[in-house]
């Protein structure tokens, strides 16, 4: 495990007011996933994520096919497709349109994509002024950090801290009620969508036989990044294309209900292409942006391939018992969660975070909520046999080989591991049938006290099970 | 840029060959379920006020405008060029611009009313959802600048929901670069999970079925 992981996770387990606020976040979003998604309320809810994860496979096993025909399409309506491989790719088209059209002022609405590629960064660095929109992710930028959740991005920012954020950068009043400070943001934003003349959108699905790309959002940001500004330019992975439009019908009653607990989401936009002859407003051009960043990596393992599934709900965030203590920014990338635990080794290379697929209790809830039913559980299994192999190629690992020949050796020897227990338990405090918080010095040392130092140990009973089953 | 080298990568990467054809899509079974057209109107209802925005239902055209004149009276309001809201009567209101063509006067205008006045291609009753396709009818600004949107629809436009939307519209992009659906008022809850309404889009949604 990394310094710093490790790091950020005492931090975390060490904050209270933290340690409330992602408690009481993921579990309200928790319960009303639950509620949306009860048998009475959605009968065929079993059924719909066995279609969205037949239909995810399908487009991901042929995505060549689909992109083609997504590109197709999309030229068709008088938009461009422009792939780009990495971050600077990225930042460099977008850069190259700003010059070419003399664009200053960008807004932008939520995209993990763009966020997986620190565009705003980049663009700033050379000069342009890129506005995130969505209030959570303005709050972030303003903060100068990274989402702490896939769909909640502020949700650690208390409404003080928010007030803090807006008098220090935007030289306003000081407001704690989160409507006054939602309109302040509303007023600073309204101006930036009014004069920006590029929009950068994300997209939630592309729509191959529409060259469409749909985006889903609740504050209305999205609508006006999309519809206000001349030029649009969506990002997006390339696994996010779905073969048809009707394919939406499926996952528009998963996403919403997985992420917010939401029927649907406020808005759902369906774009494709800039503005047509009769139609009043809309943007001129019209971009989508298909990034690779590393996808193509995760293609060639049919088993790991399925992690690209993701619709990006942040349900496994919500579920799970690990992220709700160590919060979103103790991961080691943009993605957190079981999600991030299992994208973020196969995009960044196992060794980026080694510890990062263990640190799981492998309970399987996030398995059970995921609306297009990826198997987390199992690729996390696999990537902690990848990060052993790797090791075990760098000889890193060779005492915990040792250890575990030495367990197997005594596993498979009755009579080494009695007296192995015996003399454990001879070792082991009285505790005189309490708890065991820690063990005498001398075996406190190592794994063994980074064990106890979070966790007690049961009594040691006062006979073995071998001696008890003897003397039965 | 790196349009072939990244096919190339996932063609490789699955085994496929450069126009290779595929299987044939998985099915999804769209289902359109029986439903009376009054208990369509009570959901449709029903879902809007659950969603905190207001619902109302006139019986004529002309108790349409009535209740937009009054819902409008002594504020500013923008119509879009919707045949139905001309045919109500909606769009010669007092006080309500209309008719406008030309994208910066719409803007202009639109950042500035205190309503905007649309129709709707369909509505979806099971979740209280107005589907709106940008056209010479519908502009995409209307329902989205202005802090209120009212909403005027013939009955006989409310779906049951998403699969009968997609059943009768199997491909919006042959029709429009623009398909919004709208369920309820603008919201956020990004500071400390406390509902506000409002934050970019309109904080009011009022829909008039009328019929």
């Amino acid at each position: 495990m990394s310094v710093e992981f490790d790091r950020k996770i005492h931090d975390t387990l060490a904050d209270a007011n933290l340690q409330l606020a992602i408690y009481t976040a993921t579990g309200r979003l928790k319960e009303k996933r639950i509620e949306v998604t009860a048998d009475n309320v959605l009968p065929d809810y079993q059924e719909l994520r066995t279609q969205a994860n037949a239909l995810k496979k399908h487009a991901i096993d042929n995505l060549d096919h689909y992109l083609e025909e997504f590109e197709r399409n999309v030229e068709g309506y008088g938009g461009k497709v422009v792939y780009c491989k990495d971050a600077t790719e990225v930042s460099d088209f977008v850069l190259d349109l700003a010059k070419r059209r003399g664009s200053k002022l960008i807004v932008k609405s939520k995209s993990m994509t763009t966020e997986e590629v620190d565009l705003n960064e980049r663009l700033e660095h050379h000069g342009l002024e890129s506005v995130e929109t969505d209030l959570g992710e303005y709050i972030l930028q303003l903060a100068h950090e990274k989402p702490y959740h896939i769909v909640a991005p502020a949700l650690h920012k208390t409404r003080y801290d928010v007030a803090d954020i807006f008098t220090k950068e935007l030289h306003v009043a000081r407001e704690t009620v989160p409507e006054k400070l939602t309109l302040i943001a509303r007023g600073v934003l309204r101006e930036k969508f009014l004069k920006a003349d590029i929009g950068i959108s994300g997209a939630n699905f592309l729509i191959a036989d529409s060259g469409a790309v749909a985006i889903i959002e609740n504050e209305g940001n999205a609508r006006l990044t999309t519809s206000a500004p001349k030029i649009h330019i969506a990002v997006a992975g390339i696994e996010k294309v779905i073969p048809r439009a009707r394919d939406l019908a499926v996952f528009l009653k998963l996403l919403a209900r997985s992420a917010t607990g939401q029927l649907l989401s406020v808005y759902t936009s369906f774009l494709a292409g800039p503005r047509r002859p009769g139609e009043v407003d809309g943007p001129e051009e019209f971009y989508v942006v298909l990034l690779d960043n590393g996808r193509t990596k995760l293609l060639p393992d049919r088993s790991k391939r399925e992690s690209l599934y993701c619709i990006r709900c942040g349900a496994c965030l919500n579920a799970c018992p690990v992220y709700r203590k160590i919060g979103g920014h103790s991961f080691p990338w943009v993605y957190s969660g079981p999600i991030g635990a299992i994208i973020t080794p196969q995009f960044m290379g196992v060794s980026h975070e080694p510890a990062l697929p263990f640190a799981s209790s492998l309970c399987g809830a996030c398995g059970e909520v995921c609306p297009v039913k990826i198997d987390i559980p199992k690729v996390l299994l696999e990537l902690r046999s990848d990060v052993k192999k790797s090791e075990a190629r760098e000889g890193q690992n060779r005492v915990e080989k040792l250890g575990f020949r030495i367990f197997a050796w005594v596993m498979t020897h009755p009579r080494v591991y009695e007296l192995a227990g015996r003399m454990a338990a001879s070792m082991a405090p009285a505790g005189d049938g309490k708890w065991i918080k820690s063990v005498p010095a001398p075996m406190s040392v190592g794994p063994l006290k980074a064990w106890l130092s979070e966790r007690d140990l049961p009594p040691s009973p006062s006979r073995s099970f071998r001696e008890m089953w003897r003397h039965r | 840029m790196s349009r072939d080298n990244i096919l190339h990568k996932v063609r490789t990467a699955l085994g496929r060959s450069a126009g290779q054809a595929v299987a044939d899509v998985p099915p999804v079974r769209l289902r359109v379920p029986e439903a009376a057209m009054e208990d369509r109107i009570a959901l449709m209802m029903a879902r809007v006020e659950a969603l905190a925005g207001k619902a109302a239902r006139v019986p004529t055209m002309d108790a349409a405008r009535e209740f937009v004149a009054a819902a409008i009276a002594g504020k500013t309001a923008v119509a879009s060029n919707a045949p139905y809201l001309e045919e109500c009567g909606v769009a010669g209101l007092p006080g309500v611009r209309t008719g406008i063509r030309e994208v910066g006067e719409l803007t202009a205008v639109c950042a500035q009313v205190d309503i905007g006045i649309t129709s709707a291609d369909y509505a979806l009753s099971d979740t209280g959802t107005l589907v709106m396709i940008a056209g010479p009818a519908e502009s995409r600004l209307v329902s989205l600048l202005p802090p209120a949107h009212i909403a005027v629809v013939p009955r006989e436009r409310i779906l049951t929901g998403l699969d009968e939307l997609f059943t009768i519209l199997p491909n919006p992009a042959a029709q429009t670069s623009s398909m919004v659906l709208i369920t309820g008022p603008s919201r956020t809850a990004d500071i400390e999970q406390i509902l506000v309404r409002g934050v970019h889009g309109p904080g009011q949604v009022t829909v008039v079925i009328v019929g």
